[in-house]
This record gives structure tokens, C-alpha cells and sequence, in this order.
């Protein structure tokens, strides 16, 4: 008897899912993000890791220059190399030998700088828990339909990445602070980079959904930097960026140009380290996921066919726009739920 | 039994989590076009948005939008004038006016000094019921942080390098190296360390600084000095707060948040010449913020609000490459004025030319006419003036590129560097002193060690340095002959005599002696008997350990004995 109630309830649930499943599964292998988020991080401090300053400054001026603003960016920057003392160009932080593209720019906004960049801030920023009196350009306020980049360089280890010489983050913390993030549903899908030594031992601990990584190289082995400057006197860039953002170069706001394209960058041969990935934890494949996703902030427009008249008093606007709260799909969705915890609650 | 029990707690959960879902699905989806719900949606939906804008309209504030339309609807029944001059009758618009100025002043060194100084002043009240809301010159940035922190005065700044005195004289704006925040609270504060800290981190967060270090640990009150700039009765320094960073670092973040509060942006008016490739490859560079109010006539029956903007950058002529002893606009900012800030009620170029009254040290191009004299740090100083708003300016070519170029001849500096052990160094240098003054000549050198044959019998009594030789024609008081055949006695008539005005004089300064560190010359006989008394002890011990053999000896026996021996040897028999 109970069993012939539970088979019955399990198969009204499963009939009530189904109606939907298309619908569910159009909307589910698109992007449902609405608005981009990207936090940079460099954890270096002394003039000889100048590198780790223009690696996370040229990631910056990427996102930027497709489109997310400033609002929306967390930089931090543990040392300042721009108007250092030994800087032969004040101001300036290049990536290319011969001085050529100037990424620190004129119109640059640093959140945490200097002392400021530690574990702590570091992940309260990405949890969400800061002190009350923080001003809103040094939070993360994203929200569950936001995709967030996070890029992190510096001088890491096997499972762990060091935090201006003085104190570490392993990678069970990092995982740990994603797990609180998807807790609170503080992002919709989060691509992760991490440019260091030995980085894939980074993002060896994710457990929780939608979670891209990449990094450049494999546990073992040692990210290089590219080349050195004479004038200047350090090396400018490491090898993983300077070919990411040759790469990205390339990408405008309407591009097409998927994660699969962003895997193949910069191979052995170019790197000398073995840049790896993961995307086993993410729901879609990446081959449909847009570069533009994550670097761009490309914003969906909904279009309505009723012509809304902005000269009557607000009032009357008030109730010819407001959203219809039903229909057909959340209908089914409600049923459905419903029957499926009917269901669970007999079974137990 | 249990069944009953289970299935009404079953029940009730059930209708619980039914509604929840029902809550979270209106939350979740998106809008849909409204051709999807059908007729009987419509009823509920209507029910639904009629509370709606009753909550929406409880929320609004009382703003001038509101009166205007309803002003605006009467209007138009009428069907006369604009809006616009109904409004004022009941909201006062606030007058704001906005100058900026920049001050060059040429320094001895022939480094340049310039100081900018971008003013808003604006009549308005931030400490009212309703909050102000209209914002047009004077960025809301921070007329919200005056409103929220009741902040009677706010000074901050920051600074990299260190204001050389005795090189440049005073600063118009001085300020410490590091960042420097100091703020008077109203007197309705009622816990002024907690808005202290709140006000910290927001400014932390409009500067791109980190402010947020400022805590009860760097936190003082100063009692005597940092009396406020601005009206008010001075009465309790329990509301002033000063705190001092010298570790912060200034750089083209800060400038960028900076530039953003002027109304003009860097877009127009002097603000374009703030580049800052250009303004931290200096010597000094100091930019800070300064909010107090002012009377706005003498009698001080009304105050207004005034935001003042400075920037103090001191420019090293060596630094930047040059050689010749010019400056200009473009060289200094790598950019030219090509118009002032259409906002700005007044934009004025100032050249200190106090020490230039007849331009014989340098000369200004292009050449103004406008002159004006100011009493500035107790002195009284002449400035040559380009006025920005006037067409005239710009020229031909709309854009202005002062130039300022230092007439006087350079002196001639001859300077041969020495080769270790083939010649010596040689400086030479031809200079006008000016009269009633001191000069100073220094010259950096390093002590090195020589070679130990190179020292003489006697190191430590140092090592000579000859004079220095001033060679010069001075004034005479008495004509002289330049006739070099006429008697005369010998001792006036060693120098030739070229000129009937001036003698020639040679003077010969005290020579130097110099300590130079000098080794132990004794240490080479003392390391010899140390390491042979220790090579011989250590050596020989372990020698004798290792190589001696221990025999065994018998005493020497009696005479009796002996001869008793002797005789028994003789018998063939074995002895005692």
C-alpha cells in the first residue's frame, strides 16, 4: 500500500517536471547572468615582483576596456610600483619590454592597496563579511545572477599562495570561501585564473558548482616570467598574462569567442610550464561559454512591444509596468516542487 | 496512531512550504510580456499593484519635482508661463561660484614652483532638516560627508617628497610627506570617535587611500594648534581630530578621485594640465582638499561653504633631462592651455616676477601687459598675470605655452675627474656672486683604501689636500696707470695691471688635511707568531701523541751491585 502511494507520488512529481524541461533546459545552457563583477589581486610586494603588479594591471585594463566598470571592479595591489622610488617613469607600469603599452593608464582606481591586501580582507571581500563603515568600492556586492573573475598572482606553492612574504592562503581556505559564497548565493558563475608557481594545486579543492579555474601551470612545475627590461631593471611580465593578454587584445564587447579559445593559450612551448584548467565542476560546457561572460559586462536587453508614455504622473506608470508575477512555467514549478516534497517527506 | 500524528504535522508543513515556494517563485521570475497572462490574472494582479504605489509614494521625498508638477499641471490649465519661475518662490536656488588659479614661481635653483588652487564656494545650508539634493559646482562626493559627519572643517592632504626650506622657500599650501587628515565636527556630534572612524574609511573609499588605518593609535587632539581656517567661535577641542600617515604613497590613483570633484573634470580649464607622468616625476608633489566656511562680506551676516582644491608640485631641472635653463608649460605638464573652464567665474595664470622687476634674469613669452601685486607670506610680491577668460590670451593659435627663459650667463664649469694613480681631480668654475651673500661649494667624495706599498712610513698623520685658488678683479677706490713701463717700486708692480678700475687678486684658502683609514701595519707580524705558536703547539702536541712510544727502563742499580754485575758477567752467569 505505501509503496503503490509513493510510486504514484513520485511519478506525478516527475510528470509535473517534465512539462517543463524544455523551457528549464533553453534557459538553463544559456548565461543567466545579469551584471559582471571582477576582483584582481596581487599579493607581491618589493620592486623585483614588479611583474605580479602589471600581470594583474593588464588584466585589469582588459576588463575594463570591454566594458565593466570601475564599480563593479575590487583591485588590490599590495605594493606600489607606479610611483615607486626606483621607477625610471613615474606613473607608469609596462608590460612590454620597449615601454610600449603603458597598463596603469590615467584613469585607475585602486581599492586595496599596500598594507592593506591580506588574507583576511582578501576574504572578506569575496564573503561578503566586512566591517559596516566599509565604503562601497571595497565590497563585492554581487548578487546570485552575477558572474564574477577572479584573478589572483603572485608567489604560490604546491596548495598554497603567499601573501606579501608574510603569511599564505592554502587552497582548502580559497575552497572554503567559494563554498561560502555559493552558500549565500553571491554568484551565478565564477571563473577563477591564478598565475603563480605550481597554481593548479589552487583549484585542486573546489567542491562547489558552477566553478571554472584555470592556471598556468601544474603542480611541479614553475610559472616563468617573460623578459626582462634593461632600462627599468626588473622583468615586466610573467609568460601565462603576457600571452593571456595578447589574447585578449583581440576580444571587443561582441565577440564570440568561447573559454575553449582561452584554454589554449599560451601552450608548453611558448610557456615552458603546462597551463591547466578545470570544468568539471561547471554546469555548462565551455564551449558555449563567451570570453565576454566573465572579462565583458555585456548586458541583456529585453524587448517590449507596449509603448510606454512617460508624460502621465507616476502613479498610473506605477501599475501598467509593474511585472506579472504569474504564469504557466512557475505554475509547474510550484506543483512540481510541491509534489516532490510530499514525496521525500512520506519516504522518510 | 503515529500515522495521524505524522500525516497532520505532514499537512502542515506542506501548506508551509506551499506558500514559501508560492513567494519565492514571484521573487524569481522574470517579467513576462503581459500577452501571456490571462483575463483572470489581470483581477488579481490589479489588487496586487494597488498597494504598490501607495508604498512607493510613502517613500518619496519631499523634492522640488513634486511641487513643479503640481505647479505644472495648474499651469498648463491655465496655459501660461514656464514652470521655471513659479518654482523659486518656494525653493531658494543656491548661488555657487567656482575659480581656479594656477601661481608659477621660478626658484634660485632654477627648479620651478607651481600651485595650483581650484575654489568652490556655495551658499547653502548642509546642516538643514531636508537634505540638499541639488547639486551643480560643488561635487555631492562631499556634500554628503559634510551633511552625514556634521563636519564643521576638513582638511586632507597628501604629499610625496619633503618641502626644502632653504632651497625654495615658503610653500603657499605646506604640508607633511604621507597623507595628513584633520577635521572639526559640529558641535551636535554627540560620539565624535565613532563619526571620526566612519568618516575615515569613507574618505578612504572616495581617495583610493588607505585612510581606514587611521585609528585611536595615530588619533590626537590638539589643544593649542589647528585652530579652525574658517569662521565659528573656537570652543572645544574635543571636536577637532588630527591624524598623520607618513607611509602613504601618492600616485595617479589619488590624483584621479581628485580630479573628479572638479566641475570641469580634467577636460577644461587649468585641470588639463594634470598629467601625471609628468607631476610625480618631481621633486615635491602635494595635493589636498580643504572644506570650511566662510563669511561672504565683511560684515559676515552670511556664511557660505568653501571648497578649496589645492595642488603643489615643484619641478627639478636636472631631473627632467634638461640642459639649458628654460621652462614652459609643455615642458613642465607636457600639455598647453587651450581655454579656461567654461564653469569658472575667474581663471588666472599668475608669474612670480618679483625677483625680475626689469626682466634682466628671465623673460616671459608670450608678453602680458596685466600686472599685480599681492602681499603674500609677510612680503610683498609682483605677478605677471594671463587672464584665461579673456580671447586675447590663447593668440593665433588658441592654445598658450608660457615660456620662460633665463637671460644671465650660465658661468662657465670646468671639471676634469681623476684617474686612480696617473692625475688628479680639477674643478674650475667661473661665478658671479652676488653681493652681500654667501656662497657654498660642496663636493661629495668617498675614502677608499690604497695599496700597502703606496702607504707612507707615517699613515696615521693623514693625507694633504692643497688649497683652493680664488682668482678674482675687485673694485679699486683709486684709479690705477696701466702703464706698465713708469717707475714704480717693486712691490706694486707684480700683477700687471689691465684695468684702471679693478685689481687682480688671488687668494689662497687653508689647505686640508685628511684622515684616510689606515690598516694595522703591525697585524702581519702579530698573525705570523699567533698562527706559528698555534700551528707548533696544536702540531707538535698531536705529533707527540701519535709517534711516542713508551719503553720500559730499569733504575740504576748500586755500586755493590754493579761490581757484584760485573763479576757474575765475567763468570758467564745471568746478573742480578
Amino acid at each position: 500500500m505505501k509503496i503503490l502511494t509513493l510510486l504514484g507520488l513520485f511519478s506525478a512529481c516527475f510528470l509535473a517536471n517534465s512539462i517543463n524541461i524544455e523551457n528549464s533546459a533553453g534557459q538553463f545552457f544559456s548565461s543567466g547572468h545579469t551584471n559582471n563583477w571582477a576582483v584582481l589581486v596581487c599579493t607581491s610586494r618589493f620592486w623585483f615582483n614588479y611583474r605580479h603588479v602589471a600581470n594583474t594591471l593588464s588584466v585589469y585594463r582588459s576588463v575594463k576596456r570591454l566594458g565593466i566598470p570601475d564599480s563593479h571592479i575590487v583591485l588590490m595591489l599590495a605594493d606600489d610600483m607606479a610611483c615607486n622610488h626606483r621607477n625610471p617613469k613615474p606613473a607608469t607600469v609596462f608590460s612590454h619590454k620597449n615601454m610600449e603599452l603603458n597598463v596603469y593608464g590615467d584613469d585607475v582606481e585602486v581599492d586595496y592597496r599596500g598594507y592593506e591586501v591580506t588574507v583576511e580582507n582578501f576574504l572578506r571581500v569575496l564573503t561578503g563579511r566586512l566591517p559596516p563603515s566599509t565604503p562601497r568600492s571595497k565590497r563585492l556586492l554581487s548578487d546570485d545572477r552575477s558572474n564574477i573573475l577572479i584573478y589572483l598572482t603572485g608567489h604560490g606553492g604546491n596548495g598554497f599562495l603567499k601573501f606579501q612574504d608574510s603569511e599564505e592562503i592554502s587552497n582548502v581556505e580559497l575552497a572554503d570561501a567559494f563554498e561560502q559564497m555559493w552558500q549565500k548565493r553571491r554568484y551565478n558563475e565564477l571563473l577563477f585564473i591564478i598565475d603563480t608557481c605550481q597554481g593548479a594545486s589552487m583549484y585542486e579543492r573546489f567542491y562547489s558548482p558552477n566553478i571554472m579555474a584555470l592556471a598556468s601551470s601544474q603542480v611541479g612545475e614553475d610559472s616563468l616570467s617573460h623578459q626582462p627590461d634593461l632600462a627599468i631593471g626588473v622583468h615586466l611580465m610573467d609568460r601565462y598574462t603576457f600571452y593571456m593578454l595578447e589574447f585578449l587584445e583581440d576580444i571587443h564587447p561582441a565577440s564570440k569567442t568561447n573559454m575553449n579559445d582561452l584554454f589554449k593559450v599560451c601552450p608548453k612551448s611558448q610557456c615552458v610550464s603546462t597551463p591547466g584548467h578545470r570544468t568539471d565542476l561547471f554546469l555548462r560546457d565551455p564551449g558555449s561559454v563567451l570570453i565576454t561572460d566573465f572579462f565583458g559586462s555585456v548586458r541583456k536587453v529585453e524587448l517590449t512591444m507596449d509603448a510606454i508614455n512617460l508624460t502621465d504622473p507616476i502613479k498610473q506608470m506605477e501599475e501598467k509596468v509593474f511585472p506579472q508575477p504569474h504564469s504557466d512555467l512557475t505554475d509547474n514549478a510550484v506543483t512540481g516542487s510541491f509534489l516532490c516534497f510530499c514525496w521525500v517527506w512520506t519516504a522518510l | 496512531m503515529a500515522a495521524h500524528r505524522c500525516s497532520c504535522w505532514s499537512w502542515l508543513l506542506i501548506l508551509f512550504s506551499l506558500s514559501v515556494f508560492v513567494v519565492a517563485d514571484i521573487h524569481e521570475t522574470t517579467p513576462v510580456n503581459d500577452h501571456h497572462g490571462g483575463v483572470d490574472h489581470n483581477a488579481q494582479t490589479a489588487e496586487q499593484t494597488a498597494d504598490q504605489p501607495a508604498v512607493e509614494e510613502r517613500r518619496w521625498e519631499a523634492t522640488e519635482v513634486k511641487e513643479a508638477a503640481t505647479v505644472d499641471a495648474a499651469a498648463d490649465i491655465q496655459g501660461t508661463s514656464a514652470p521655471e519661475t513659479v518654482v523659486p518662490s518656494s525653493v531658494p536656488q543656491p548661488k555657487d561660484d567656482f575659480q581656479e588659479e594656477l601661481v608659477i614661481r621660478p626658484l634660485h635653483s632654477g627648479d620651478i614652483y607651481a600651485s595650483f588652487q581650484f575654489r568652490t564656494l556655495w551658499d547653502t545650508d548642509f546642516m538643514r532638516e531636508n537634505k540638499v539634493s541639488h547639486y551643480r559646482l560643488f561635487p555631492k562626493s562631499l556634500g554628503q560627508v559634510i551633511s552625514k559627519f556634521s563636519v564643521r572643517e576638513l582638511h586632507i592632504s597628501f604629499t610625496q617628497g619633503y618641502w626644502r626650506t632653504m632651497q625654495w622657500g615658503q610653500p603657499f599650501i605646506p604640508s607633511p610627506p604621507g597623507a595628513e587628515l584633520w577635521v572639526w565636527f559640529q558641535d551636535s556630534v554627540t560620539d565624535v570617535d565613532a563619526t571620526w572612524k566612519e568618516l575615515t574609511n569613507v574618505l578612504s573609499g572616495i581617495f583610493c587611500a588607505s585612510l581606514n588605518f587611521i585609528d585611536s593609535t595615530n588619533t590626537v587632539q590638539p589643544s593649542a594648534s589647528f585652530k579652525p581656517l574658517g569662521i565659528g567661535n573656537v570652543t572645544d577641542h574635543s571636536f577637532l581630530r588630527y591624524a598623520t600617515l607618513p607611509r602613504e604613497i601618492v600616485c595617479t590613483e589619488n590624483l584621479t578621485p581628485w580630479k573628479k570633484l572638479l566641475p570641469c573634470g580634467s577636460k577644461a580649464g587649468l585641470a588639463v594640465l594634470l598629467k601625471s607622468e609628468k607631476l610625480f616625476h618631481s621633486s615635491f608633489h602635494s595635493q589636498a582638499v580643504h572644506i570650511r566656511s566662510v563669511c561672504q562680506d565683511w560684515q559676515c551676516k552670511t556664511t557660505s561653504w568653501e571648497l578649496r582644491q589645492t595642488l603643489n608640485s615643484v619641478f627639478d631641472l636636472h631631473n627632467s633631462g634638461q640642459t639649458k635653463r628654460e621652462w614652459s608649460l609643455f615642458k613642465m605638464f607636457s600639455r598647453t592651455l587651450t581655454e579656461a573652464c567654461p564653469l569658472a567665474s575667474s581663471s588666472k595664470l599668475y608669474i612670480d616676477i618679483t625677483d625680475n622687476p626689469q626682466g634682466e634674469q628671465f623673460e616671459l613669452s608670450p608678453a602680458t601687459s596685466l600686472l599685480s601685486q599681492a602681499v603674500v607670506l609677510g612680503d610683498r610680491r609682483t605677478f605677471s598675470v594671463y587672464d584665461l577668460t579673456q580671447e586675447t590670451t590663447f593668440g593665433s593659435v588658441r592654445s598658450l605655452n608660457l615660456l620662460i627663459r633665463w637671460k644671465s650667463n650660465e658661468g662657465y664649469i670646468h671639471y676634469e675627474p681623476s684617474k686612480d694613480r696617473v692625475k688628479p681631480h680639477l674643478l674650475e668654475m667661473l661665478i658671479q656672486l652676488p653681493p652681500n651673500s654667501v656662497t657654498e661649494v660642496t663636493v661629495q667624495f668617498e675614502r677608499a683604501l690604497l695599496k700597502w706599498t703606496e702607504y707612507p712610513p707615517d699613515p696615521n698623520h693623514g693625507f694633504y689636500v692643497g688649497s683652493s685658488v680664488i682668482s678674482s678683479l675687485v673694485p679699486s677706490t683709486v684709479a690705477m696707470h696701466t702703464n706698465s713701463t713708469r717707475e714704480r717700486p717693486l712691490f706694486s708692480s707684480f700683477f700687471p695691471c689691465k684695468e684702471e678700475s679693478s685689481y687682480f687678486v688671488r687668494i689662497y684658502t687653508e689647505p686640508l688635511l685628511v684622515n684616510l683609514p689606515t690598516p694595522d701595519f703591525s697585524m702581519p707580524y702579530n698573525v705570523i707568531c699567533l698562527t706559528c705558536t698555534v700551528v707548533a703547539v696544536g702540531y707538535g702536541s698531536l705529533y707527540n701523541l701519535l709517534t711516542r712510544s713508551f719503553q720500559i727502563e730499569e733504575p740504576n742499580p748500586g755500586l755493590a751491585k754493579r761490581i757484584a754485575n760485573v763479576i757474575r758477567r765475567m763468570r758467564g752467569v745471568p746478573p742480578l
